[in-house]
């Protein structure tokens, strides 16, 4: 096949009429020639993971910039990933640049999520610094005529240890290629000489933030760019009829473009894309195939299933369970919920007329989208390149991937820059969402009270391997093979406690109602909130303290630290659960604790929190949280801090307060009124102790926090009120019909 | 095209626009390409689109430009520099009160408005004061830290018998 003429737009294919470009056929694909890959360079510098140079350079003033796909969304990872290679080539933190995401310079570390961003990026940036050490000590010993044990490296210079003239480390290498392999082996500067890393060091985009000067994408404009609106559908999977361009007269330079099923309107104006894109008269064939939201517990346990998938099974929990004396059970439910994040996914597409494609984008994962979008838009993979620029806070995959695909499709229809930003009702509407989760879990004590079995039985929405399809891509009627997923969601469905006899089993939804996306502790968060719950509903069923009852079943030393230190610092009240005494004026007062290993085998997280119920009113408000952090090597503290706090107050928020509505159409909650989150008033006191392990890897931060805290909220409300919540969100109606049956 | 002329940061500006009921936020982000107020709703919910006008908090996305002109706007820019913070962005920074921050530029809005009106704040009226701003990280432990801060460094400056 001739590749150019393969994949051109073929503009004859372009009905303009009036102002509209109604696209019948556009983009024929051919995946395979899209993905032919080279080696690819960038300024003499090959973009690869494993070479030194293409994760770090060192100029000649003796500055260094870092080159990773690993990206900050406002989670700190900037000035950590400075502090992590300063630390290995000695110089300051403020010496070192951060390009973050951009496919053409920066090499695949793989996105950013998992809390990856220091686990694998930090660590590979780490070992590349530390090659480049060894390196440059080699290179120092040369020109200093010492042998390299003689020598050390600070203040951006190789040095005799004695003392003595040294050399700078930018005249040794200045902006050459050290052309090695990244040593994953490299020996790493010992904890007790740590200079950067363990520093609270300020993140170098907070000032620009906060005085309007920072780029964010939404902020990017280049010469000659359109504004488009993208009219989606009112529901899934809507045919689009026609459109009245009529509609949209009067609204200077406004132009209506249709691929497909796909309608979006461009202009000039910013403000005339909106008004258009509102005024546009559209006519949709609708579908009526969701369960609504309110139907979905229901849905989850009698959908079809792709299979059922064994989790977990250690000894014989069904058998131990059957002739166990006393038996427990029960079940918990959480919601789909949104990423609502705060700006409107964005990005600027420039579709040049050479066939080279540039988009940007807050993409957490910036290579994954360009192959996406090079297989979907058939732009081979050398001319299509994704830029990274900050965006809103994303806490998985919000709409980025998309409204990135929305803008490429536009320019290359239109044939000019264009930047699309999602409104509102578009973001809360077509974000992919973070699964449902059903739990039914059951437990088996025996006479002494010892857990002897535990069965934990999840519906969740079953995983295909691929990418996300793209919304624009389908209502375009481009082919895509696509996945779907929604992360790593049948973790910690196991307690982390002493049991013999567990079994963890994952039923999986053949088909998802909403587009799913990995969302901040996917899965996680909902496996601890039934863990977690139901372990205190043992606990308090046995009348025994909430952390005694922990402590009593875990010997990993970390994680009773963890706990203890929880406690201690909560000044929590031994006694077993409900409070006896709760009243305080028209409130009910208590507190609850959970613990969990996330992932069973990284972070150790244990929250105690006060709350106060009314009773009258159903609502909780949350007093103080305490939190104990154990995430191995701390690099920025108050970066971890800052990850912890947003990870428990944003869970607050989605455990009080957040459920994804829909009908059998189309999502209902579009706004901020019908899908509210926490608001100042109720944002506690959150005390986090950080608890530094610098012989111990890292393992991230930006997500375990977020896993504990549905269940310690639950357990708190059970000692305020008597009442146990196990569906997601707590609002006042949940908390009053559980009031009433008390 | 009507044309409409404000101050903007001290300075006298004029846009043109087709719309009269054209939301000040897309002149200011527009043809004023400015970048500190966000469109966050264009509902008037979220608070990121504030600005202020004759120093009350207001949102940019809910006030029509003809009702702009006239107007004394003052957005984030008009506060202070990467080099030269005003006291409340100096405070955010000290507190490092922001995550991803695109909801920041209408906490320091905010904060601006009830300073002036309130010096002294309590926790209380801190929080009730941003009521209406919504922050999606969960920033909002540091925003009240930051904003005690810059409360606290003011009136320490006024005992001093500097100006404020």
């Amino acid at each position: 096949m001739d590749r150019t003429a393969g994949r051109a737009i073929s503009r004859r294919d372009l009905l303009k009429a009036g102002g509209a470009i109604v696209v019948s056929f556009a983009f024929p694909l051919s995946p395979g020639d899209a993905l032919a890959q080279t080696t690819p360079v960038a300024g003499g510098r090959p973009v690869d993971a494993g070479e030194v140079d293409g994760l770090l350079a060192i100029h000649a003033d003796g500055s260094v910039t870092l080159y990773t796909s690993k990206v900050d969304v406002g989670t700190g990872i900037r000035i950590a990933l400075a502090q992590m290679a300063a630390e290995e080539l000695g110089v300051s933190p403020s010496r070192v640049a951060v390009v973050e995401g951009d496919t053409a310079t920066c090499p695949d570390q793989g996105g950013t999520g998992g809390s990856t961003g220091l686990i694998r990026g930090g660590t590979e940036i780490r070992a590349a610094a530390a090659t480049a050490r060894r390196a440059l000590l080699q290179m120092g010993a040369a020109q200093l005529n010492r042998p390299v044990a003689d020598l050390t490296i600070a203040d951006g210079e190789v040095r005799p240890r004695a003392g003595g003239a040294g050399v700078a480390i930018g005249s040794l290498i200045g902006d050459r290629r050290f052309s090695l392999k990244v040593d994953r082996n490299a020996p790493l500067t010992p904890p007790s000489q740590h200079a950067a890393i363990g520093k609270a060091l300020l993140r170098p985009d907070v000032p620009a933030k906060c005085t309007g000067r920072h780029v964010y994408v939404q902020d990017f404009t280049l010469p000659g760019m359109l504004h488009g609106r993208i009219v989606r559908p009112p529901s899934m999977g809507a045919k689009l009829m026609s459109f009245d361009e009529s509609s949209v007269r009067g609204i200077p330079d406004v132009r209506v473009v249709r691929v497909e099923d796909f309608l979006a309107v461009v202009a000039k104006d910013e403000w005339a894309a909106v008004r258009a894109a509102t005024a546009l008269k559209v006519s949709w064939n609708e579908q009526a195939a969701l369960p609504g939201h309110e139907e979905l517990d229901r849905f989850s346990r009698s959908a079809p299933l792709e299979r059922d998938q064994e989790i977990l099974n250690r000894g014989n929990a069904a058998d131990v369970a059957r002739r166990a004396p006393k038996t427990l059970s029960a079940t918990y439910f959480w919601p789909f919920q949104s990423h609502a994040s705060l700006g409107p996914s964005c990005a600027v597409a420039d579709v040049r007329a050479d066939g080279t494609a540039t988009v940007w984008s807050a993409s957490q994962g910036t290579h994954g989208l360009r192959a996406n979008l090079s297989k979907v838009f058939g732009i081979p993979l050398e001319k299509l390149r994704v830029v990274f620029l900050d965006g809103s806070g994303s806490y998985g995959t919000n709409g980025t991937d998309h409204v990135a695909a929305d803008a490429l499709l536009l320019s290359k229809t239109v044939g000019q820059p264009v930047r699309v930003q999602w409104m509102r009702h578009d973001e809360h509407g077509w974000d992919p969402k973070g699964p449902q989760q059903l739990l039914d879990v059951r437990a088996a004590l025996d006479s002494d009270g010892r857990i002897v079995a535990w069965e934990t039985d999840m519906w969740v929405p079953n995983a295909a391997p691929g990418a996300r399809a793209l919304l624009s891509a389908e209502a375009a009627g481009l082919q895509q093979e696509h996945g779907t997923g929604s992360g790593a969601i049948t973790q910690n469905g196991d307690p982390p406690y002493a049991v013999d006899n567990v079994r963890v089993v994952a039923h999986l939804i053949k088909d998802t109602p909403l587009q799913l996306s990995n969302l901040r502790a996917p899965g996680k968060i909902a496996n601890v909130f039934a863990v977690e719950g139901f372990t205190d509903e043992i606990a308090a069923a046995e009348r025994v303290d909430a952390v005694a009852f922990r402590l009593a079943r875990l010997s990993d030393p970390r994680a009773v630290e963890a706990i203890r230190r929880t406690a201690d610092a909560f000044k929590w009240d031994t006694r077993p659960s409900p409070n006896p005494r709760p009243r305080q004026g028209n409130v009910l007062v208590g507190r609850g604790i959970a613990y969990m290993r996330y992932k069973q085998m990284e972070n150790y997280v244990a929250i105690a929190m006060e709350v106060a119920v009314n009773a009258a009113s159903g609502q909780i408000q949350v007093r103080r949280v305490t939190c104990a952090h154990d995430c191995g090597l701390v690099v920025n503290p108050d970066g971890l801090r800052n990850q912890v706090e947003g990870c428990i107050v944003q869970t607050l928020s989605r455990a009080l307060h957040e459920e994804v509505k829909f009908d059998r159409s189309r999502v209902t909650s579009v706004d901020w009124t019908t899908y509210p989150i926490l608001r100042f008033p109720e944002a506690p006191a959150v005390d986090v102790i950080l608890i530094d392990r610098p012989e111990e890897p890292l393992v991230g931060a930006g997500e375990a926090a977020t896993a504990p805290v549905a269940a310690a909220l639950a357990n708190a409300v059970f000692d305020a009120a008597g009442v146990r919540l196990r569906t997601v969100p707590f609002t006042p109606l949940r908390v009053k019909a559980a009031l009433a049956k008390v | 095209m009507p044309r409409y002329a404000f101050r903007l940061n001290g300075q006298p500006v004029s846009v043109d626009s087709w719309d009269p009921a054209q939301p000040l936020l897309y002149a200011l982000r527009g043809p004023l390409a400015l970048h500190g107020p966000k469109f966050g709703c264009g509902l008037g919910q979220c608070g990121a689109c504030t600005v202020l006008v004759d120093k009350t908090a207001t949102r940019s996305c809910q006030l029509p430009v003809s009702r702009a002109a006239g107007r004394d706007i003052t957005t984030l820019e008009g506060l202070g520099t990467p080099e030269k913070p005003d006291a409340v962005q100096a405070a955010f920074i000290a507190e490092q009160a922001a995550q991803c921050g695109y909801c920041t530029n209408g906490m320091i809005m905010a904060a601006k408005a009830l300073l002036a009106r309130t010096p002294k704040p309590t926790v209380d009226q801190i929080k009730q004061a941003l009521d209406g701003n919504l922050c999606r990280c969960g920033t909002h432990t540091r925003i009240v830290r930051a904003i005690q801060r810059a409360s606290l460094a003011a009136s320490e400056r006024s005992d001093s018998g500097r100006q404020v």
